[in-house]
């Protein structure tokens, strides 16, 4: 799994996710089917739950709109343990849920097994517009060097007295930001120029043109027919 | 090209900035093939608005800049900026790609190399300036003095007619300093470089121009510019303390 070219893994994923958001959410048994199929992916992945646990916890607060829905939505109305939920309040819910869900897991699945840069290699071949792909790489590359900028900033700030912790200090924060997203700013302005006088043009120059191995394309487009043949059945079945 | 063209040639240059503040005032500069000359002037001298206009970043408003024989003008931007290698100061404003074998081939890929030839103008690169072993490495781990050398063979790769160093030796440590004079002496290159770093333009460039609101007001050899305390107090330049070429003085 880890091995397959990226390309293969990215339209796999995208097709994947798909296919969850075409079956209708009345088809319970079919997320239980994508969810197998997922499950057999980490097994042969070796990706340990845990890992793919901790982080799908990002969904969280998705997850809070979902479970308000029973309670606000109006209609029809069931009794569970003493609560008035609505049905399609109930549905609605569910639909988030179970596919936000499988949604997190696929892209978290995808990042357990391709390196970021491989990521954006895959896009680039699939000929993902060029500025997409360079505004992908230059996040990559800077996110870190505008994390350490802003570390330094909070360390200069505690340094002479201030404290986060104290609400009548935001505004110190707040300023903060402000001054970190002008610097980021300008930085981008500097890189910028940086290209051009590399010869910059306004596209990323391709240099390896690696058509994935059939092999490649034939165990991505296992999983996709898996998960097509439960969408369509789940159709049917409705 | 013919041999006798000279690296660089800017006669007239003038330039104002959008807002009407003028940045050079008639600018004259001729640097030989092979010449490396220090650049010298206060905050504000017009220094990197120079340097930007050599590549044709920024447009003269008036006068011209011809490198290696060729005027800087549109159609021939490509061109140019593969002459003018510029190595900025921050190195992090320079290396964006996630490794740094990727951001040294990003410069020659631009000007259209691919294959063999461009991998062999990359290890070429970072051979010259001694990362070979860190290639493969991102260059947000790399110290100081490793990413002045990483930004240095970024710029290398494109095997530029004029190499321009803006404050080569900010933010290193005496040793990256030491190390990165001796690659710089080592390249065999035309130069242009922009510091307040004294010392350094004396130990690399022998001959040094001074830049004063716009216009070039000293040109010279380097020691004889820097033993002339009155010439450097009138344009704020100042050796560090404990240091004098003035004849005469104790060293």
């Amino acid at each position: 799994m880890h091995r397959l070219a990226p390309q293969v893994k990215v339209l796999a994923a995208f097709l994947l996710v798909c296919c969850v958001v075409a079956t209708p959410r009345e088809a319970f048994w079919a997320f239980g089917g994508y969810f197998l199929l997922l499950c057999a992916v980490w097994v042969v992945a070796a990706i340990p739950p845990g890992w793919i646990a901790a982080r799908s916890l990002i969904e969280a607060p998705f997850l809070v709109l979902a479970v308000l829905l029973p309670f606000a939505e109006g209609g029809e109305r069931v009794d569970v343990a003493g609560l008035s939920l609505s049905v399609a309040g109930l549905l609605g819910g569910w639909n988030i849920v179970v596919k936000g869900t499988l949604g997190v897991l696929t892209s978290l699945t995808l990042a357990a097994t391709t390196p970021p840069r491989d990521l954006l290699l895959g896009l680039q071949r699939l000929r993902v517009p060029g500025t997409v792909t360079t505004i992908a790489t230059l996040m990559l590359r800077y996110i870190e060097v505008i994390v350490g900028e802003a570390k330094r900033m909070r360390v200069a700030r505690i340094s002479r007295g201030h404290d986060p912790r104290l609400l009548w200090q935001a505004g110190a924060t707040a300023r903060g930001v402000g001054s970190l997203f002008l610097r980021s700013y300008e930085r981008g302005e500097r890189v910028h120029l940086a290209m051009l006088a590399r010869g910059w043009t306004g596209a990323m120059p391709v240099l390896v043109e690696a058509p994935a191995a059939r092999r490649d394309w034939v165990a991505g487009l296992v999983l996709v027919a898996a998960a097509l043949l439960i969408a369509v059945a789940s159709r049917w079945w409705m | 090209m013919t041999v006798s063209e000279p690296s660089l040639r800017v006669s007239g240059l003038a330039f104002a900035y959008p807002d009407g503040s003028p940045a050079l005032a008639g600018v004259d500069l001729t640097v030989a093939p092979g010449e490396r000359v220090a650049l010298l002037g206060p905050n504000g001298a017009g220094k990197t608005t120079l340097v930007l206009q050599l590549n044709g970043v920024l447009r003269p408003s008036a006068g011209t800049v011809e490198v290696g024989g060729l005027p800087v003008v549109k159609e021939h931007l490509q061109e140019i900026r593969r002459r003018v290698g510029i190595v900025f100061q921050d190195p992090d404003d320079q290396l964006f790609m996630p490794t740094v074998a990727e951001d040294v081939t990003f410069g020659p890929a631009n000007f259209g190399m691919r294959g063999p030839e461009l991998e062999a103008r990359v290890s070429a690169a970072l051979t010259a300036v001694d990362m070979t072993s860190l290639a493969e490495r991102s260059p947000l781990h790399l110290s100081g003095g490793q990413r002045r050398r990483v930004a240095l063979a970024t710029v290398l790769a494109c095997d530029p007619e004029v190499l321009v160093l803006d404050e080569p030796s900010s933010n290193l440590d005496p040793v990256a300093r030491r190390e990165l004079a001796e690659v710089l002496l080592r390249l065999d290159r035309t130069m242009l470089m922009v510091t307040h770093d004294l010392p350094y333009a004396l130990q690399l460039c022998p001959r040094s121009v001074i830049l004063d609101a716009g216009r070039v007001v000293a040109d010279g050899p380097t020691r004889e510019l820097l033993a002339d305390d009155d010439l450097l107090a009138a344009h704020r330049l100042e050796l560090p303390y404990g240091f004098s070429l003035a004849p005469g003085r104790a060293h």
